[in-house]
């Protein structure tokens, strides 16, 4: 299990994501892990061979090191990345759940072959009901996790930036002892660079936060002035009309598979038939 | 994350640019990308270890390399990179979006070109057109702004061999001598070529695309 592996965990949660999640998930792939993939890991892969202090005393370029750097930025970000990319499964779970309802109420008013199955499991799910609250939740802790780990950074590191020398008393150093560390400009030119995309990676997420509140009210007002389109249940609606359309298609397709003929018969039974309710 | 993964987000864009385009991104990914990670990356592997300074002050090496190199050319190539190949993302979207449009749309019965959603290319016009336009012309601007930041900070682009510093704790001027020197000037003379030639294949993409719809533009009103 490497980035690789949560690349490919999380780019299926994408389906599902609004357009500010699918910006967000870019921009944490592509500036923040790979960043740190390719560039930062080798700033500080020499951290503690190439960290020297003013001494021949054993140990204290040890202790001195320990001392000023309690966890590597390197360690930090990973953690952090981790634990911000995390929440989306959340939503991930939910789906699948979801998806597993959705097949047994197929089961139940017999629809439950192959073709059907598959087109539950490729159908973008709707952002409404408990998955919108699931959504919502996911965020606010990617927004708490982004912000717990920059207080930390703030606290280990205060001011981001990396000091060409520290002064180190810790035992067994003798008085006080100047200890260097190495490439001290591009950490922080890289420390500040993580520091921009997770701000940024924060905007998007309270933008996201926003959008999806200001939609579901908007929905609401809808909702309230026009009761006569009110659904019964999320399942029933949801199946009714989008399900008997995808029977249409598919028995269309099973009878001729050219995509023409799909769309000759299509115009003509379009005027009949429901609009589909998954667009 | 690595480059390979870069390669396969960008792959599926291939399919969407024009063909001064591809070309683009096949130099991108065969000449600058293969080469930082196969050649470039060993030559730089050692700088650290082997800048050597004419003292025993302890602090005084770690000290001037980071005066000397305050980010290291490989990192900037890998900053450039990334930077340059993700306006191209921009379109990827757009085209994702203009494809779900178009499919709800013919699920709804109005007539859309069939040949395109079959084919599954898309024309570059309208608003995608202003979309690809716009990503070129980033593309543009971080090629210069990178090109720009390399030439301030390592005036002139050579590498030379010593390096004179006096920076505390360093005793005096202490002479410091950079490795592998003529290799590195090497690599960056080449990485400055390809980049130069990207920038003029993105001019001419630019171009072509202006002029593609100018051409239009007559034929319209004829």
């Amino acid at each position: 299990m490497n980035w690789a592996g949560l690349y490919t965990v999380l780019s299926g949660v994408n389906r599902h994501s609004t357009a500010i999640g699918r910006i967000w998930l870019s921009v944490i792939f592509i500036f923040r892990i790979m960043v740190l993939v390719v560039a930062a890991e080798s700033v500080w892969g020499d951290e503690k061979s190439a960290f020297t202090c003013n001494t021949q005393q054993p140990g204290c370029n040890s202790v001195c090191y320990d001392h000023f750097f309690p966890i590597s930025h390197i360690r930090l970000w990973a953690l952090q990345l981790i634990l911000v990319t995390t929440p989306a499964l959340l939503v991930a779970m939910h789906v699948a759940y979801q998806q597993h309802q959705e097949k047994k109420l197929l089961m139940l008013t017999g629809h439950a072959d192959a073709k059907h199955m598959e087109e539950v499991k490729k159908h973008k799910m709707r952002i409404s009901g408990s998955l919108w609250w699931t959504y919502v939740c996911s965020v606010v802790f990617r927004l708490l996790f982004e912000a717990v780990f920059m207080y930390i950074f703030y606290m280990l590191y205060p001011g981001y930036q990396m000091m060409r020398l520290v002064k180190c008393e810790a035992y067994p150093c003798p008085n006080t002892v100047d200890c260097f560390i190495s490439r001290p400009t591009e950490k922080t030119i890289f420390t500040v660079f993580m520091l921009v995309t997770s701000s940024i990676c924060i905007v998007l997420n309270m933008a996201e936060l926003i959008y999806l509140v200001v939609r579901a009210c908007a929905r609401r007002s809808h909702h309230n002035s026009n009761p006569s389109s009110g659904k019964s249940s999320f399942y029933g609606h949801k199946h009714s009309s989008e399900y008997k359309q995808n029977e249409i298609n598919q028995l269309l397709t099973e009878q001729d598979g050219s995509l023409k003929d799909m769309l000759r018969r299509n115009s003509g039974l379009q005027e009949k038939g429901d609009r589909c309710s998954a667009c | 994350m690595d480059w390979g993964t870069l390669q396969d987000v960008l792959g599926g864009v291939n399919k969407h640019s024009t063909s001064i385009g591809k070309i683009w991104l096949t130099v991108l990914f065969i000449f600058r990308i293969m080469i930082l990670v196969v050649a470039a990356e060993r030559v730089w592997g050692d700088e650290q270890q082997d800048f050597v300074c004419n003292t025993l002050q302890p602090g005084c090496k770690n000290v001037c390399y980071d005066h000397f190199f305050p980010i290291s050319h490989i990192r900037l190539w890998a900053l450039q990179l990334i930077f340059v190949s993700t306006p191209a993302l921009l379109v990827a979207m757009h085209v994702a979006y203009r494809r779900h449009e178009m499919k709800r749309r013919f699920r709804h019965g109005e007539k859309i070109d069939i040949e395109e959603l079959k084919n599954e290319r898309i024309h570059i016009r309208g608003p995608l057109w202003w979309t690809y336009a716009s990503s070129i012309f980033f593309r543009i601007i971080f090629e210069a702004v990178f090109m720009y930041i390399f030439y301030y900070m390592y005036d002139g682009y050579q590498m030379p061999r010593l390096m004179k510093c006096s920076d505390w704790p360093c005793p005096n001027i202490v002479d410091c001598f950079v490795s592998r020197p003529t290799e590195k000037t090497t690599f960056t003379i080449f990485m400055l070529a390809v980049s130069g030639i990207c920038m003029v294949l993105n001019l001419a993409e630019l171009c072509y695309l202006v002029i593609k719809v100018c051409m239009k533009e007559p034929r319209k009103t004829t």
